[in-house]
């Protein structure tokens, strides 16, 4: 009987595991770039669940059509973002440019707020949940799905990363920005490509929690983006594969917490990851160590 | 700019009268229902020529359903509109607040909403025209077990909301003290959208029934993801319930549950048929229980400011509305007892075919 | 951020010294509380607005201390609030101890949480000491969540859980919350103008150089949360005896990000800067209450433009002082002369007259202009 608890809880976990790894990619690839914790991911995130919510019965509620709408639609916001609000603070001090990205954090999550309205609104059931018992653990359908796409996209986005030009810009971009421009990189351009990619991953994790959790609803990403960036942190930030780690362990060790232990403690479980990480071994659990230099 | 002053006689001043309520945030459904409810009763009145002559002016602030918001409306409406009276506010937690500052200030607040037991306290100008969670806790237990014969019970409430912990508290005595056995009684927080886990746990419990008592806009969710999980036992739930988004939310997940509330468009007394053909007139959609409480709290109090000797005297219109007894609500008789609480019986409903139906009435 | 100190101190116009200026600025403090009541014409709601206001700044201050001078970016300083408020609250409902004694007591163990959110983050930069602070202060509200009763020494306390901490005594009034305010601003003043300050300045600027300076670089910023703690601590202990009751939502991140964009858009390391910027800020978001749905928007369009256009802040680094509004009075006095007297030379005479008047205003007027300027010196 217990086993078959602890199984299910797996299965929960790596549910929400996959979302805060799809999040976690964004804030990753953002980071290792520009060295700044964007704060709006969340609530980009939280847009692309709204563009999903809107445009799905006009596209026939056709799963594919509205991921790759809203993907589309939060990649534009992405790169809207990055070019009117952080590229001016580039060489400002970072006090500024987080508190700008609190402030386009603030701004989307009440904006949307003031066009929707108050109320949570119940995302369209594009795909008809079938649950399937195996061995006492029931697993849906939408479970799965959320898991595979997440790992899907992030194989994708190391494919791209790993072997393709643009990818090996990005990397020397991340690497030493000023030599890459020395190299000829357009590092702008890079930059926003990052934005892009980040935005879009983030778009589509909107989408699959709208169909796994129903409820959307202007403030969702508060949580899970911070959560998310806890994720990435214990991955060690910068590399992809330790975003996709560090979001599926986060989205199991808080639901066995919250399943065996105790609710009540659930989000602290993930203040007290990222503490321990920070304190242990702040370079992630996949990232390198880099000395400081004076 | 400091209200107060008017050009017009003081005889022929309108009487202000204030509404708080949760009208943005995340329970803003109870807010709009709950203001139209009030409005509605205004209007009648006013157009019955108000109290003796005099027109009723309510004057409606936001609180978010947030103690510090609630703090700073309703001094507001005290200081700066200096209304006679408080109609709400809506959550029981502002209304723990916010009924100090009344009773402080010697203004009457009826509240038809706040469930929490602990308002009684707060002093002989604080009113409700709404039952207790202890007793709402005691007729979803009894219905559970005498109804539904449940012997097991599971709970999952929000800890970071006192109506859903009272509740739950409430009904967890109850059950236990009919012979019935909480098998789980979990927790989540206010922000959390996986319940997952915790559902996980209680499955594993194998509950009869499960009591879910919070705000439609949680429950919805967590409903959707018992089903998800393989739970098939009903659903409970309290007043928090009572909104048509439930259903908008939950779908098939809450059909055939249950829960109480203080109001249903079935019963049949005169007074509520009256009232749901006018509401349905003046709004266009019909009023939930939000709407029917605010309705009456505004009528009682209106009732009581029309027998005191001045409209304007809180200190009398509190003592007329003390008195306030076999008042015919829409909601029930209405008989306040020594705390200002009223008493009065509560309903059960069910979702059947996606649509409230009354099941019963439970008397205290 | 460059410091205006240095050269700048030669030559300065002081008004007064020693314990005349002291009562200069202890009159004009004096003046500004009997305006400020009597604005507001005794009406509670603007009163409570306005120790609201003198709460806010009390955080945004000592936030700055945090932030601002220290450069330590700390997103949490709403938990350190929230403790302060929770024990002033405990000790004056179940231990009838006075208000006087209750605040600082609350404050100290704001203070001893801040020791123990310094102490871990030390070896922590920017962004990641940001989300850090913002971890400790959501495990302060957590744990204040999950606390429904207290036993201490017999005594029963009722914290409430996540209903909160109900009836408290309303023992605070603005009178209050405006010393509380004073004192806090003094306290910052003193501190930025001393040695200490400097430390903690050389740790912001360049903390490695600063370390090989000899400046104890973990004691200084241990102790400036441990500081900047106590006076929220205070703040939290005057709110919560204002509002009387104590939610754990003023723990709550967004809380902390309201003082966070106080101290930004006020200028980081200005005192007077955090201070203007609290007080209106509270105003604004009080006076936008109408505009419901768009008070958050406006709020956080405000914030990215301000951010966009000035990163450093409407004040920048600059101080509003005695001797700069005394410097500045000056330079008025003689433009407002130089302007008298041309106009009058030109009437007279035009031509000779005229031009060597001007000679003779402008040699003395650049003489004189020489020492003014916004200088960042406290009393």
């Amino acid at each position: 009987m217990l086993w078959v608890n602890v199984l299910q809880q797996l299965v929960n976990g790596l549910q929400i595991g996959s979302i805060y790894a799809l999040l976690a990619l964004g804030y990753t690839m953002v980071y290792g770039i520009v060295k700044l914790i964007n704060f709006a991911h969340g609530d980009v995130y939280m847009v692309g669940a709204f563009i999903g919510f809107f445009l799905a019965p006009r596209l026939g509620n056709s799963l594919l059509l509205t991921m790759a709408a809203s993907m589309l639609g939060c990649a534009l916001l992405g790169a809207l973002i990055e070019r009117a609000a952080y590229k001016p603070l580039r060489t400002a001090p970072r006090i500024a440019a987080l508190t700008t990205a609190i402030g386009v954090s603030l701004f989307l999550e009440n904006f949307v707020r003031l066009v929707i309205g108050p109320n949570p609104l119940p995302f369209p059931k594009l795909v008809p949940m079938v649950t399937y018992k195996l061995g006492g653990v029931y697993v849906s359908n939408i479970h799965i799905m959320v898991f595979a796409v997440s790992i899907a996209l992030a194989v994708s986005l190391q494919y791209v990363v790993m072997k393709t030009r643009t990818g090996k810009a990005m990397r020397a971009v991340s690497y030493d920005k000023d030599t890459a421009r020395l190299m000829g990189i357009n590092v702008d351009n890079i930059i926003s490509v990052t934005f892009v990619i980040g935005s879009a991953l983030a778009a589509a994790g909107g989408v699959l929690v709208g169909l796994a959790y129903i409820v959307i609803q202007p403030y969702m990403g508060i949580v899970p983006g911070l959560k998310a960036f806890v994720a990435a942190v214990l991955g060690g930030i910068g590399s992809i594969p330790g975003a996709v780690v560090g979001g599926l362990l986060m989205g199991v060790s808080e639901t066995l917490v919250a399943g065996f232990l105790s609710s009540t403690y659930r989000d602290a479980v993930a203040f007290a990851i990222l503490i321990l990480v920070l304190l242990v071994r702040p370079e992630g659990l996949l990232g390198r160590s880099t000395g400081e230099k004076v | 700019m400091l209200s107060g002053c008017s050009s017009k006689p003081a005889a022929k001043a309108p009487l202000k009268v204030g509404v708080v309520a949760p009208m943005t945030g995340p329970v803003a459904t109870f807010g709009v229902s709950y203001a139209n409810g009030a409005k509605l009763a205004a209007n009648e009145l006013n157009a019955k020529g108000g109290i003796k002559g005099r027109q009723i002016q309510l004057v409606v602030e936001d609180d978010k359903i947030d103690p510090t918001e609630g703090v700073n409306a309703v001094q507001k409406l005290l200081n700066q509109d200096k209304v006679l009276a408080i109609i709400g506010p809506v959550g029981s937690a502002v209304a723990l607040a916010v009924a100090p500052i009344c009773q402080a200030a010697g203004v009457p607040m009826i509240t038809g909403t706040a469930t929490t037991d602990k308002l009684s306290d707060s002093g002989d100008f604080i009113f409700r025209a709404c039952f207790k969670d202890s007793f709402q806790g005691l007729v979803m237990a009894k219905f559970a077990s005498e109804n539904l014969k449940a012997k097991k019970a599971a709970v999952l409430y929000d800890l970071g909301n006192d109506y859903s912990k009272g509740l739950a508290e409430s009904f967890r005595d109850a059950f236990q003290a009919a012979g019935g056995q909480v098998v789980a009684f979990e927790t989540y927080g206010k922000d959390d959208v996986d319940f997952l886990a915790q559902l996980t746990t209680i499955k594993a419990a194998a509950p009869d029934v499960v009591f879910l008592p919070d705000y439609y806009n949680k429950v919805g969710p967590i409903a959707a993801q018992a089903r998800q999980l393989g739970i098939t036992v009903p659903l409970l739930g309290g007043d928090g319930w009572d909104s048509p988004d439930l259903v908008t939310l939950a779908g098939q997940a809450v059909e055939g549950c249950f829960f109480s509330n203080h109001y249903s468009a079935d019963l049949e007394n005169p007074e509520a048929t009256a009232f749901l053909a006018n509401f349905k007139k003046a709004f266009g959609k019909d009023p939930d229980a939000l709407a029917a409480l605010a309705y009456d709290s505004a009528n009682i109090l209106f009732a009581a400011m029309a027998g005191a000797a001045s409209p304007d005297d809180k200190a009398a219109v509190r003592d007329v509305m003390a008195k306030t007894s076999g008042f015919r609500a829409v909601t029930g008789v209405i008989t306040f007892d020594a705390n200002g609480d009223p008493v009065k019986s509560a309903v059960v409903i069910t979702i059947e075919n996606q649509l409230q139906k009354f099941v019963t009435s439970v008397a205290p | 951020m460059t410091n205006h100190g240095g050269s700048a101190l030669a030559g300065r116009p002081r008004l007064l010294a020693g314990p005349l200026r002291s009562g200069v600025t202890l009159a004009l403090v004096g003046i500004l509380y009997v305006a400020t009541v009597g604005l507001a014409g005794g009406n509670p709601y603007y009163m409570l607005i306005l120790s609201l206001s003198c709460i806010n700044v009390m955080c945004a201050v000592s936030l700055n201390l945090i932030n601002g001078c220290t450069g330590l970016f700390s997103i949490g300083h709403a938990g350190f609030l929230a403790v302060g408020a929770y024990v002033a609250a405990c000790l004056t409902k179940y231990f009838a101890v006075p208000l006087i004694f209750a605040l600082p007591v609350g404050g100290l163990f704001a203070a001893l949480v801040g020791v123990l959110v310094g102490l871990p983050t030390l070896r922590l930069r920017g962004d990641y000491l940001a989300i850090a602070t913002l971890g400790f202060g959501e495990i302060i509200r957590v744990i204040i969540v999950n606390i429904s009763t207290l036993k201490v020494g017999g005594v029963v306390m009722d914290i409430g859980g996540p209903r909160g901490l109900m009836a408290v005594p309303h023992a605070a009034s603005f009178a209050w919350a405006f010393l509380g305010a004073a004192v806090t601003i003094k306290f910052a003043v003193n501190f930025i103008n001393s040695s200490h300050g400097r430390a903690c300045l050389a740790i912001r600027e360049d903390e490695v150089a600063a370390e090989a300076m000899g400046v104890n670089t973990t004691f200084y910023k241990v102790a400036v949360f441990a500081i900047g703690a106590f006076f929220a601590g205070c703040a939290g202990g005057l709110y919560a005896h204002l509002y009387c009751f104590v939610h754990p939502d003023s723990a709550s991140f967004l809380r902390a990000v309201d003082y966070v964009v106080m101290i930004v858009i006020g200028g980081l390391g200005s005192t007077t800067g955090a201070a203007l910027a609290a007080v209106s800020l509270t105003v604004l978001s009080e006076a936008l209450r109408k505009v419901v749905a768009l008070r958050m928007v406006t709020y956080s369009l405000l914030l990215v433009v301000v951010m966009l256009a000035r990163p450093q802040g409407l004040l920048g680094a600059r101080e509003l002082t005695l001797d700069g509004m005394y410097g500045a009075a000056r330079t008025a006095w003689r433009y407002l002369v130089r302007a008298a007297r041309w106009a009058g030379a030109g009437r007279a005479s035009a031509g000779r007259g005229a031009s060597s008047a001007r000679e003779a205003n402008g040699a003395r007027g650049a003489s004189a202009e020489g020492g003014d300027g916004g200088g960042d010196a406290g009393d």
